[in-house]
């Protein structure tokens, strides 16, 4: 394959012809702030945080969207550079909401990171603010247009990941907004609630509502496993705070990338229902009442062992499980094998 | 699946048979959009108009259980017009005489009513497929779900034998698993006739070899009971259970009957994280810990073997399924005193040779796909490579059997059950959410609206629907997602429970109940 | 010892004679908010942040001087203590920046946790804020007093160490924590100990040299004490991305002066970027030798001497 080499804040480097210059400058390990930017989707060069100076080109280059090639001299921070991202963040930040104080994505928000990064402190400009309403009447996600800053890459996902198209750039100028087909909640659009776009945001316009009214990002553990729903064996994180799972955030799943669908990304509030089974039960009398381990575990062997010695092995059957672990199962196969006696085990991979 | 799920967005051509992957498996259905966004042809067969059926250029919209005849009329076009893969056919196959001859009466014609669909689409679709370079066929449990599935299943092999459609990348035979570790359960030989990997307990060798790694003398030789063997048993042969993380009494057909027979039971052990309906009946019942708060793995429908991490303290007194099981054995005389899940591991990897060369460690990097027999070995995308895993492809020629049972004047509907995109089995889980069950929270049946207004019934008028087993009122939703005649519901809610109805008749070689079709009648409640 | 029974929140606790209802409380692990209570300063209970419902109780008691008594039944989240939150959550929110987009306590913020805990997303009340002009004209502390809550903790602090720079100065709306005359913190007897910012529950303080290097979730702390003299100071590394990136004192115990040049000392040790220190003359910070800023270049000069000799 063709390479081309170009310069970077000084230094040299050799990539495949067709690599973009931000992918270049990462391999160099050069931050360059990205928002519109996405690995896995189009890439439109819309919010041109990204610009960088390439010598003798009259504008700044949007890093994101344009080709590297041979001979480029780019600077990632020159002064120019630093004073257009600035611009634009004030630009952002005169129509955003001061209120990282109680926003769900307050710590994990690009818009804050790069505002910090660059000393962007205020506005800079005044001016008409958006005013949308908070859409949040569906129990999955919640809306805040007015946060929105038109990335557009919610709508990429929705297209060219999730496949459908549920929503898009509406109006024009000032009053562009990213809505469904005739500007309709969520709920009564055809949206499924993947929560995908949720996964892309790069601020506080889209949220998942458990998880962001429960824990700031710098409050919770994030441990990585698998999807207890279909077979598909999607991968994300369960966010822990105070020892309690109040969410789920995509991470890079091999069998799912990051997507993810309702029942994974917002399915989990089983874990934590009061009807949680927390204590043995015996049925005494005819009602099941509360009993330690030890007498529950008892009276299981006593039991099960007694029926085998008086009917014979194979009066034991074993319903195993098609939502545990392997090791559960394997567990519960070789007790029926070696202790129980009998091969009567099975599962419901019929249902 | 012989295939990986990303394997399915290289594919030219998808035949999603009994699927509505848009609803039962979301992210796997964004590899279907991915190749049809690239080009590829997508049909789907389904009695109903449904998610994915919207998505195809193609719907084959066969009458229920019709599928062996669909499959076969596309056989006999493949051959009658020569398109089959000759080479294939003659290397790694053996039986094409007897499939030749068998489909050679399943003219596209011949079926055409039988199966509802017309004869020259049927032409299309098979040529469409034998003509693919990438050819994946794609079913879940409405091609199963049949006192036919297992020969529903060997028709889709036929097919793809006669093309060659299988043993390469982006093309095969791909059934997507219903749950998270059904693969896994299989597996570990959560069978009655088999260990872990599938490896016979009628075979002495087998045996010989289990009974040394778990230090015993012998292990029993005679092959189990199923599920459904079990419940038929239950209080008569069988006199104790033990049911951990299921729920047949809104899962199987036939609820009622299983519910007679659980109840007939001297002793009955359930273990589970809630309260199911099943658990309700239990003699003891041992509070089990949520994929939250154990370690382990799941086994993909890609076969790919992946972590379960602990995330929280077990809640309550709850313990792990795996602890409670070493405890039960212990208490019984045959001490298990595992450290950790990946001190199973290890075991099961030792004995399992699919699994040998996966461990923890490994895991850490990322899933595993058996086959990986060796610790250095990358696991396996896609099965059959040069050479089937049983040899020589076996072409079985299968023939059409009519449904256990058939609408008549008493019941008149076909009902079908399965499952909707914001529920998942019985319910016990996403019913408990806070926010699945506040979007989705009441069940409905499918009914068309020409039936319908025979019926008099209107849009969310609730409806009596009764089998010859049992009846449910469930509230009606017109839609022509159903052709005229069938009915549709899902088996998630307790309010709703369906299974009452369907049908215990099953597939008589590998036991799976016929839940796809049984008759109804439907009436409006007054 | 003699103890009492109360509960909380249904729940029975018992505590020695003489705990506070607040001690009660996080003994089993119910939390109560609090701005200016220290455990190892004097209470005062102006801020009533952590006020709770006592049953037979007119008013709502300050938990964290309250003293449990036998037999109190006490709720810490009933509709009305939550209610006096928000309201003192948006009165001090009135006359507070709205700047957690770029403030270096962003993270680590009573006032934050507190809103977001509550849900209190604006003020609620407008009214005149306050203009002070940032204070950093000493090397060392950031002063920005238009986010100080007044909690006075700096103060009683400063006290316990005996060197009072600092108190409450002018009335009402104009109250505001000043050394004598009002001068900047560059002007008084300040010795930057820090000690006022380790308890400062807002941002109101903050330490120089993490200005703009990072947010309080990418920066991870590590203890670590001080062996400079025979006091054994705590302080902290701050760590980011594997880097030392500044020492900021650490909780100040009894009798620990929580020096500077310990701090510096520390930074010189453990930064790969320290800042330079700066000493005062007539008046003015100057840049110094690390040298001279550990008191070490006497030593120095003498040991030079004697290598001469």
């Amino acid at each position: 394959m063709a390479e081309v080499t170009l310069t970077i804040n000084g230094i040299e480097v050799t990539v495949p012809q067709g690599t973009t210059i931000l992918q270049a400058a990462e391999k160099l390990g050069f931050f360059i702030p990205t928002f519109c930017y996405d690995p896995e989707l189009t890439r439109p060069g819309s919010c041109r945080i990204c610009a960088v100076e390439v010598e003798k080109a009259k504008n700044l280059t949007v890093s994101c969207a344009t080709a590297a090639k041979n001979g480029m001299v780019v600077h990632t921070d020159s002064p120019a550079v630093i004073e257009s991202r600035k611009t634009i963040l004030e630009l952002l930040l005169a129509n955003h909401p001061e209120d990282c104080l109680t926003c769900g994505r307050n710590g994990d928000c690009r818009l804050q990171d790069y505002a910090y990064m660059y000393g962007v402190r205020e506005a800079g400009f005044v001016g008409e603010k958006h005013a949308f309403e908070i859409e949040d009447e569906n129990p999955f996600i919640i809306r805040d247009m007015n946060k929105c800053i038109l990335c557009g890459k919610c709508i990429r996902m929705c297209d060219e990941i999730q496949g459908n198209n549920v929503i898009d750039f509406a109006y024009r100028g000032f009053r562009t907004k990213v809505a469904t087909s005739m500007d309709t909640p969520l709920s009564d659009s055809n949206c499924v609630f993947c929560g995908n776009c949720v996964a892309v945001c790069p601020v506080g316009a889209l949220q998942e509502k458990g998880l962001r009214a429960a824990a700031r990002t710098w409050e919770v553990k994030k441990v990585k496993t698998t999807c207890p729903y279909c077979g598909t064996g999607c991968s994300f994180e369960l966010n822990v705070k105070d020892n309690r799972v109040v969410g789920v955030t995509s991470c890079d799943g091999d069998a799912n990338g990051r997507a993810l669908c309702v029942k994974g990304r917002f399915g989990y509030g089983f874990i934590h229902h009061p009807d949680r089974l927390k204590q043995p039960l015996i049925r005494k009398d005819g009602q099941l009442v509360e009993a330690t381990w030890e007498e529950a575990i008892g009276l299981v062997a006593v039991k099960l062992g007694g029926i085998k010695r008086e009917n014979g092995a194979d009066a034991l059957a074993v319903l195993s499980s098609a939502r545990c672990t392997n090791e559960d199962n394997y567990l519960l196969q070789k007790l029926t094998r070696v202790v129980f006696g009998t091969n009567n085990i099975d599962h419901c991979a019929r249902l | 699946m012989t295939n990986s799920i990303a394997e399915i967005a290289g594919a030219d051509f998808i035949l999603a048979i009994g699927t509505n992957t848009t609803e039962t498996h979301p992210v796997i259905a964004l590899q279907v959009k991915k190749a049809k966004r690239e080009g590829a042809t997508l049909v789907v067969a389904d009695p109903r108009r449904t998610g994915m059926a919207d998505l195809a250029q193609v719907h084959l919209q066969l009458k229920s259980g019709s599928d062996i005849a669909m499959l076969n009329a596309m056989a006999n076009v493949i051959i009658n017009e020569g398109l089959y893969n000759k080479e294939f056919v003659d290397t790694r196959t053996k039986g094409f005489e007897a499939l030749k001859e068998t489909v050679a009466k399943y003219t596209p014609e011949h079926v055409e009513e039988l199966t509802g669909i017309p004869a020259d689409t049927m032409k299309q679709v098979a040529r469409g497929y034998a003509n693919a370079k990438n050819a994946s066929i794609l079913y879940t449990m409405g091609l199963t779900q049949h006192i036919c599935g297992t020969h529903n299943v060997f028709a889709v092999a036929n097919l793809a034998m006669l093309c060659g459609h299988i043993g390469k990348p982006n093309s095969g035979v791909n059934p997507l698993r219903g749950q998270n570790n059904v693969q896994g359960a299989c597996d570990m030989g959560a069978l009655p006739g088999v260990f872990t990997g599938y490896q016979s307990v009628t075979s002495d060798e087998v045996r010989a070899k289990y009974a040394k790694a778990w230090g015993i003398n012998d292990l029993p030789a005679k092959p189990g009971l199923t599920v459904g063997d079990m419940l038929d048993a239950a209080g008569k042969n069988v006199k104790g259970m033990y049911i951990m993380g299921e729920n047949p009494v809104l899962s199987d057909p036939d609820a009622d009957h299983v519910v007679h027979a659980l109840e007939k039971l001297d002793f009955l052990v359930v273990q589970d994280i809630f309260l199911t309906e099943t658990a309700r009946l239990a003699d003891v019942v041992l509070p089990a810990t949520s994929f939250a708060e154990k370690d382990g793995t799941f086994s993909n429908t890609e076969r790919r073997v992946q972590r379960v991490r602990q995330a929280i303290d077990p809640v309550g007194n709850a313990r792990a399924d795996w602890q409670i099981v070493s405890d039960v054995a212990t208490a019984m005389g045959y001490p298990m005193d595992y450290n950790s899940t990946a001190e199973i591991f290890d075991e099961l990897a030792s004995v399992t040779p699919s699994y040998a060369g996966i461990s923890y460690d490994r895991l850490e990097e990322g899933g595993l796909q058996w086959p990986c027999p060796t610790p250095d070995h990358p696991g396996t995308q896609y099965l059959h490579k040069d050479k089937f895993v049983g040899g020589i492809g076996n072409f079985s020629a299968v023939e059409y059997i009519p449904p256990a049972e058939l609408p008549d004047q008493e019941y008149p509907f076909v009902l079908s059950t399965g499952r909707r995109y914001y529920h998942y089995h019985t319910g016990t889980m996403t019913m408990r959410t806070g926010a699945l069950e506040v979007h989705y929270g009441t069940e409905s049946l499918e009914i068309n609206p020409a039936d319908a207004c025979k019926l008099n019934i209107a849009e969310g008028d609730m409806v009596r629907v009764k089998s010859r087993r049992g009846q449910v009122e469930v509230k009606a939703n017109l839609t022509e997602v159903v052709p005229p005649g069938m009915v549709f519901t899902s088996f998630h809610f307790p309010e709703v429970p369906i299974n009452k109805l369907t049908n215990s008749m099953k597939d008589p070689i590998c036991k799976i109940p016929e839940l796809k079709v049984c008759s109804v009648s439907i009436e409006k409640v007054s | 010892m003699s103890t009492i029974t109360l509960t909380v929140n249904g729940q029975k606790v018992t505590v020695p004679a003489g705990s506070t209802i607040l001690e009660a409380a996080e003994s089993i692990g119910i939390s109560i908010p609090t701005f200016c209570h220290e455990p190892s300063l004097p209470g005062v209970a102006s801020c009533r942040i952590c006020v709770v419902e006592t049953k037979g109780s007119k008013k709502l008691s300050p938990s964290c001087m309250t003293v449990a008594k036998e037999g109190m039944e006490v709720q810490t989240e009933s509709p009305a203590v939550v209610e006096a939150r928000q309201t003192i959550l948006e009165l001090i929110l009135a006359n507070h920046p709205m700047d957690c987009l770029t403030c270096d306590k962003n993270g680590a913020c009573k006032l934050q946790d507190y809103a977001f805990q509550y849900g209190v997303k604006e003020a609620g009340f407008t009214g005149v804020k306050h203009q002070y002009d940032i204070e950093d004209d000493n090397p060392y502390i950031i002063r920005d007093m238009k986010k100080c809550i007044l909690c006075g903790k700096c103060v009683r602090t400063c006290a316990e160490a005996d060197r009072n720079v600092i108190d409450f100065a002018h009335r009402g709306f104009n109250t505001k924590v000043a050394p004598p005359m009002d001068v900047t913190l560059g002007d008084s007897d300040c010795v930057y100990c820090g000690r006022c910012v380790t308890v400062c529950p807002v941002g109101a303080l903050t330490i120089k040299s993490l200005a703009g290097k990072g947010r309080t979730w990418e920066i991870e702390k590590k203890d670590i004490i001080c062996t400079f003299c025979e006091k054994g100071c705590s302080f902290e590394l701050n760590v980011k991305n594997n880097k030392v990136i500044a020492v900021t004192p650490g909780t100040p115990a009894e009798g620990r002066p929580l020096c500077l040049k310990g701090r510096l000392g520390l930074e010189l040790l453990h930064c790969e970027e320290p800042v330079k220190p700066q000493i005062k003359r007539d008046g003015q910070f100057v840049e110094v030798s690390w040298a001279e800023a550990l008191g070490l270049d006497q030593v120095l000069a003498k040991i030079n001497n004697l290598e001469r000799k």
